[in-house]
C-alpha cells in the first residue's frame, strides 16, 4: 500500500535528536547529512534549548563520507564536541547516509565510552522509522550504554517511579505536561523521575532509573518498547495508562490506577484527589452557566487530527467534561498495526454511552478532503495542527492547534495534562470561540 | 566554459562549477585577491555543527509556485521544512492580496524496505495520485540523500509520468550530501525550471525579471516610470509565468548568491541581459547598479535624473544618520552576497565593521564576470575588512568571536544566529526582507533600524544576565579558528 504523506506532522528517526535536547545538558551529535538537524528543528524544535538547534554538532556528511565511509570524520567531530560543548551526556545519532553506507558507529562510540566518556549511540537513519519509534530506540540506548554502567544492583527504592509520557518536542506541550504529571504523582506520594525538561534533574535522575519500584507509561503505544525493555532488564513492572489524562475524570482515574498498581497509601491518594477535584470543579462550575446559556453558539461537534495519546485523551475530555460530541477521529501517528486494536477499543468506550469512529491515516491532505466532503452541520471544534487553518476557516470551525507543526502558537510551559491542563484546555478552546465575535 | 548545460539532468555543485569555498580566515581584500589569482583553497573544519542542505533551498524556490505540486522523494524527516515554507507562502499571499491557499507538498515516505528494493515504483504511483488530488500544472520531484544513495532513477520516472499525465513532471536533484554549500539548492531548483519549463521566447516584452525570495515589491516604482514592469520570480509565479521569463527585457537579482544560475542561464540561453553590477546597496553601489540598469533598459537619461533626484533627497538625511552612528562598531553574519551588501550598507553609514562571518564564498558567478564581485566592490569602495571569516553557520566560531569582539551591534541574516549576540548582551538585528536595504531608501531604512536596535539595550542586558552558555570556558578562550584547516585526519577524507 502506498504511504505518501501530504502535510507531515512528525519527523523521521533522526527526529529523536529532540529526545536528547530534552534531557538537561544532553548533547546530540549527528553523523548525518548537513540539513537533517535543521529540518527536525524546523518542524518540532522550540528554539535552541540548551544545546539544540544550531548548536548541535554534526559531521555534515558529504560525498567523501558516502563514498569512503565517515568514521574518521565522526571521530573528529566527537573530539571537538567534548572540547567545545559543555554537556553531561553525548548521544551520537546516525542519518540515512551513515546507515546506508554502513559506518560502524557503535565501535567509534564504544572507543570513547571505554575511555570513560559519557557517550552513547543509536542508529536513527531517517528511513528506519519515525520519531515516535526512534524515541524508544534512543532512550533504550541511553539506558543500555550509559545508565546501566551506574547500576550497582540492589533492591528497588520504594515509591520511586520513572515516567514516560508523550514524546518531547513531538508533543509541543511536553514540558508543561510533564510538569503537571510530576506534580500530581508527587501529590499521591511518589518520588518521580520525570527524565526530560525543566522539572528533571538531568543525568543524575537517569542514573536512578534501574532502582524504580515501577514504571509509568502515559501513552497509547510510543514508549511501550522502553517500559518492556526495563521490565526485561531490571525486572521493573510497569503500568500503562493508554492516553493523556486531561481534566478531572481521567486524571483521577489515572491516579487511582497508579496508586492501586503501586500499592500506595489509599487515603493519601483519595485526599489528594479530593482536594484537586474540589479546585478543578469549582472552576468548571463557574463556567457551566456560560456553556449552557451562551446564545451565539459554541462548538457542538469535534474532530481530532492528533496522535493516538492526544486523540483519545481529548476525545474523552471534550465529551465527558464539556459535552461536545465526537465526529470521526483521525489518528496521524502511523500507529503500528499491533496497537491499533487497543486504540480502537478506547474509542469504542469513549463514554459510558457512546463510541467514536476512528481512522488511522498519516496523510493530512486526504483527511481534510474527507472532512470537506461531509462537513458537519453544527459549529465544530477541530483539534489539529497548523495545517488545518484553511479547513477550519472554510468550515467556520474553531481550531485549537495541539499537534506539530504548531507555528501559529508560541508555547512555553503550557500543558494539557492533568487537572491544570484540563482547565487550560477549556480556557484555550473558549478563548478561540469567543474571539470569533466582533 | 559555460556552466549552463540544460542537456544535463543535474547542475554541477558550486564547489565544482564556481570553485566556491566554505572555510577561510583573513581579510576580505586577501580573499578577493586570491579568488582572482586562481583556484581558492578551501579549509576544512575538523569540528562542525549542523548546517542546512540543498534540498531545503531548492524547496524554498519551488514551493511557492502557485499552481505546482512538490513531491519530496525522501524519508519523512526531510520534509520537516514543509510547514515553515508554507507559513512564508501564506504570509506572502496576504501581502499580495492572493486568496489563502495551502502549499501542496508531499513526501513519498522512503522506508527501510525501499532502501533495498528501490522506491521508483512507489514514486511513480505517488506522482499519479498527487496529480489526481491536486491537478497541478507541474509536479517537481526533489531528491534526498536516501534516494540518491539507493540509486533511484528519478529522471526515468519523471519522464514517464510527463508522458502519461501530459504536464511537466520534473526531477530536481538537490540531495544534501552532495554539497557543503546549501545555496547549491537554488541552482538545482532553477536548473529544473530552465531545462523543463522555460520556453524559447516568441517575442520580447517590457517585463524585467526580479529574482528574489518573497520580499517587498520595491522595484515597481523604479521600473514603471521607465516603461517596464517588474516580474517577481520564482515564488508567487505560476507555471505559465515561468514559461515566458525568457521574453523579459532584463534580469535583476536582489542577491547573486540566490540568482547566479538563473540570471546567467536566461542570458546565455535566451539573450535576456542580466544586470551584472553588484546589487544596489550603499550609495556608490546604487549609483553603479542604476547606471547599468539604465544602459540595459536604454533609459540612461531618466536614470541620471532619478539618481540626481534621489541624491538630493537622501544625502542630507544620510549625513544626519552618519553623525549619530559615528564610531559605532558592528559584526556581521550572513549569506555570501547579501553579507557583502550589508558590509557596504554599514560602512556607508559610517559604522566600523569589526569583522564578518559569511557562510560561503563564490569567487565568481555563473556569468563569469568579475564586475559582479560584490566583495571586491566593498573593498574597492570602502577599504579592506579585517577578520573576514568564511564560515558556514558554525555558531561555535561566531560565539567565540563575538565574546572577544563585543561590537555595539550584531547584524545577522540567517535564523539561529541572533541568539548568540543577545545572549552575550550585544544588541542584535535581523531584517527578514532582503529588499529592505536595497537602493537609496534602503540605506536610510537600515540606519533607522540600527539606531533603534543599539538604543534598545534593556532586553539583551536582561537576557544576558539569565542565559546559559553551552560552550566550554576552554573553548571561549581559544583562537576561534582552532578547528579550521591543517588537520591531518581531515585531509584523509
Amino acid at each position: 500500500m502506498l504511504k505518501f504523506i501530504e502535510q507531515p506532522r512528525y519527523s523521521c528517526a533522526i527526529g529523536a535528536q529532540q529526545t536528547v535536547v530534552a534531557i538537561r545538558r544532553g548533547v546530540p551529535i549527528l553523523h548525518a547529512g548537513p540539513g537533517c538537524s535543521s529540518k527536525v528543528s524546523s518542524l518540532i524544535g522550540q528554539g535552541e534549548g540548551y544545546a539544540g538547534g544550531n548548536t548541535i554538532p554534526c559531521t555534515n556528511a558529504g560525498e567523501a563520507e558516502v563514498v569512503y565511509g565517515g568514521e574518521g570524520r565522526l571521530r573528529n567531530v566527537i573530539d571537538g564536541a567534548f572540547k567545545v560543548i559543555d554537556g553531561d551526556l553525548y548521544v551520537v545519532l546516525t542519518g540515512c547516509t551513515s546507515d546506508i553506507v554502513g559506518d560502524d558507529v557503535g565501535r567509534v562510540a564504544g572507543e570513547y565510552r571505554s575511555q570513560g566518556k559519557p557517550i552513547v549511540y543509536a542508529e536513527t537513519g531517517g528511513f528506519k522509522s519515525n520519531n515516535y519509534k526512534s524515541h524508544e530506540t534512543v532512550v533504550n540506548a541511553i539506558i543500555d550504554q550509559y545508565v546501566d554502567a551506574f547500576n550497582k544492583g540492589g533492591a528497588f527504592k520504594k515509591g520511586l517511579v520513572n515516567v514516560f509520557a508523550t514524546i518531547p518536542y513531538q508533543d509541543p506541550y511536553w514540558n508543561g505536561n510533564l510538569k503537571e504529571i510530576k506534580r500530581i504523582l508527587e501529590g499521591i506520594g511518589l518520588k518521580v523521575n520525570i527524565l526530560f525538561g525543566n522539572d528533571s534533574q538531568g543525568v543524575e535522575e537517569w542514573k536512578t532509573i534501574p532502582h524504580a519500584q515501577f514504571n509509568i507509561l502515559v501513552n497509547s503505544w510510543a514508549g511501550l518498547g522502553i517500559v518492556r525493555h526495563l521490565e526485561e532488564k531490571y525486572g521493573t513492572p510497569y503500568i500503562q495508562f493508554p492516553y493523556l489524562p486531561i481534566g478531572g475524570i481521567e486524571t483521577s482515574k489515572f491516579l487511582r490506577q497508579v496508586s492501586g498498581f503501586g500499592e500506595l497509601d489509599d487515603k493519601k491518594t483519595e485526599d489528594f484527589i479530593r482536594l484537586e477535584e474540589e479546585k478543578y470543579y469549582s472552576f468548571i462550575e463557574r463556567t457551566a452557566d456560560f456553556m449552557l446559556e451562551f446564545r451565539y453558539g459554541i462548538p457542538r461537534r469535534f474532530y481530532t487530527i492528533l496522535d493516538a495519546s492526544y486523540s483519545i485523551g481529548f476525545s474523552k475530555f471534550l465529551l465527558n467534561e464539556l459535552g461536545i460530541l465526537p465526529e470521526k477521529q483521525y489518528v496521524i501517528d502511523d500507529t503500528p498495526e499491533e496497537f491499533r486494536e487497543s486504540v480502537k477499543l478506547q474509542f469504542s468506550k469513549i463514554s459510558d454511552l457512546r463510541s467514536a469512529e476512528v481512522v488511522f491515516s498519516i496523510d493530512g491532505g486526504a483527511i481534510q478532503e474527507e472532512i470537506r466532503q461531509s462537513p458537519p452541520k453544527n459549529r465544530t471544534l477541530i483539534l489539529g495542527s497548523g495545517w488545518e487553518r484553511d479547513l477550519a476557516n472554510d468550515l467556520k470551525a474553531d481550531l485549537l492547534i495541539i499537534s506539530a507543526p504548531v507555528t501559529y502558537r508560541l508555547v512555553l510551559n503550557c500543558g494539557y495534562a492533568g487537572y491544570n491542563g484540563g482547565l487550560r484546555a477549556i480556557e484555550d478552546i473558549y478563548d478561540r470561540v469567543l474571539n470569533t465575535y466582533r | 566554459m559555460s556552466s549552463i548545460n540544460i542537456k544535463s539532468q543535474e547542475v554541477q555543485i558550486r564547489e565544482v562549477r564556481l570553485g566556491s569555498i566554505t572555510g577561510f580566515e583573513g581579510t576580505a581584500g586577501e580573499l578577493v585577491r586570491c579568488a582572482r589569482a586562481g583556484k581558492l583553497q578551501d579549509s576544512v573544519r575538523s569540528f562542525s555543527q549542523c548546517m542546512g542542505c540543498s534540498s531545503g533551498n531548492a524547496f524554498c524556490q519551488l514551493s511557492m509556485i502557485r499552481d505546482a505540486a512538490i513531491i519530496n522523494h525522501a524519508p519523512v524527516g526531510c520534509s520537516g521544512d514543509f510547514f515553515g515554507f508554507n507559513f512564508v507562502y501564506r504570509v506572502g499571499q496576504m501581502e499580495r492580496n492572493l486568496p489563502p491557499a495551502t502549499g501542496r507538498y508531499f513526501n513519498s515516505n522512503i522506508e527501510e524496505k525501499d532502501t533495498i528494493f528501490g522506491a521508483t515504483a512507489k514514486l511513480g504511483e505517488t506522482v499519479r495520485q498527487v496529480y489526481e488530488r491536486v491537478k497541478p500544472k507541474a509536479i517537481f520531484i526533489t531528491t534526498s540523500c536516501a534516494s540518491a544513495i539507493i540509486g533511484d532513477d528519478i529522471e526515468a520516472v519523471a519522464n514517464q509520468m510527463t508522458d502519461e499525465l501530459g504536464i511537466p513532471v520534473i526531477g530536481c536533484y538537490c540531495e544534501g550530501f552532495k554539497s557543503k554549500i546549501w545555496t547549491t539548492g537554488f541552482d538545482s531548483a532553477y536548473h529544473s525550471i530552465v531545462r523543463k519549463l522555460v520556453k524559447p521566447p516568441k517575442k520580447k516584452t517590457n517585463n524585467v525579471n526580479i529574482i528574489n525570495f518573497w520580499g517587498s515589491h520595491i522595484f515597481d516604482e523604479l521600473l514603471e516610470p521607465l516603461g517596464y514592469k517588474a516580474d517577481y520570480i520564482v515564488p508567487f509565479s505560476t507555471v505559465a509565468d515561468l514559461e515566458y521569463i525568457s521574453e523579459a527585457a532584463a534580469t535583476i537579482q536582489i542577491c547573486p548568491t540566490l540568482g547566479t544560475y538563473l540570471g546567467a542561464a536566461l542570458e546565455q540561453l535566451y539573450g535576456v541581459p542580466e544586470i551584472k553590477a553588484p546589487p544596489a546597496y550603499g550609495i556608490p553601489g546604487t549609483d553603479a547598479w542604476l547606471r547599468e540598469l539604465g544602459k540595459v533598459l536604454k533609459r540612461e537619461k531618466e536614470i541620471e535624473e532619478y539618481i540626481q533626484k534621489e541624491h538630493s533627497r537622501v544625502l542630507p538625511i544620510l549625513e544626519e544618520y552618519r553623525r549619530k552612528l559615528q564610531g559605532k562598531t558592528a559584526y556581521i553574519t550572513a549569506g555570501a552576497a547579501h553579507g557583502h551588501a550589508l558590509i557596504a550598507l554599514l560602512r556607508e553609514l559610517g559604522l566600523k565593521v569589526q569583522g564578518a562571518a559569511i557562510f560561503h564564498h563564490d569567487p565568481v558567478y555563473d556569468n563569469a564576470d568579475p564586475a559582479s564581485d560584490a566583495l571586491a566592490h566593498d573593498v574597492n569602495t570602502y577599504g579592506d575588512v579585517h577578520n573576514y571569516n568564511v564560515c558556514n553557520k558554525q555558531a561555535y566560531e561566531l560565539v567565540n568571536i563575538l565574546n572577544k569582539v563585543r561590537p555595539d551591534i550584531m547584524i545577522a541574516r540567517h535564523g539561529g544566529m541572533t541568539l548568540w549576540g543577545a545572549k552575550l548582551g550585544v544588541p542584535t538585528l535581523l531584517i527578514g526582507d532582503e529588499q529592505f536595504g536595497f537602493g537609496y531608501q534602503g540605506v536610510l531604512n537600515y540606519a533607522e533600524r540600527i539606531l533603534e536596535t543599539i538604543d534598545n539595550r534593556e532586553f539583551v542586558t536582561n537576557l544576558a544576565k539569565h542565559s546559559t552558555m553551552p560552550y566550554t570556558k576552554w573553548w571561549l578562550e581559544q583562537n576561534p579558528f582552532s578547528f579550521l584547516g591543517g588537520n591531518i585526519d581531515v585531509e584523509v577524507y
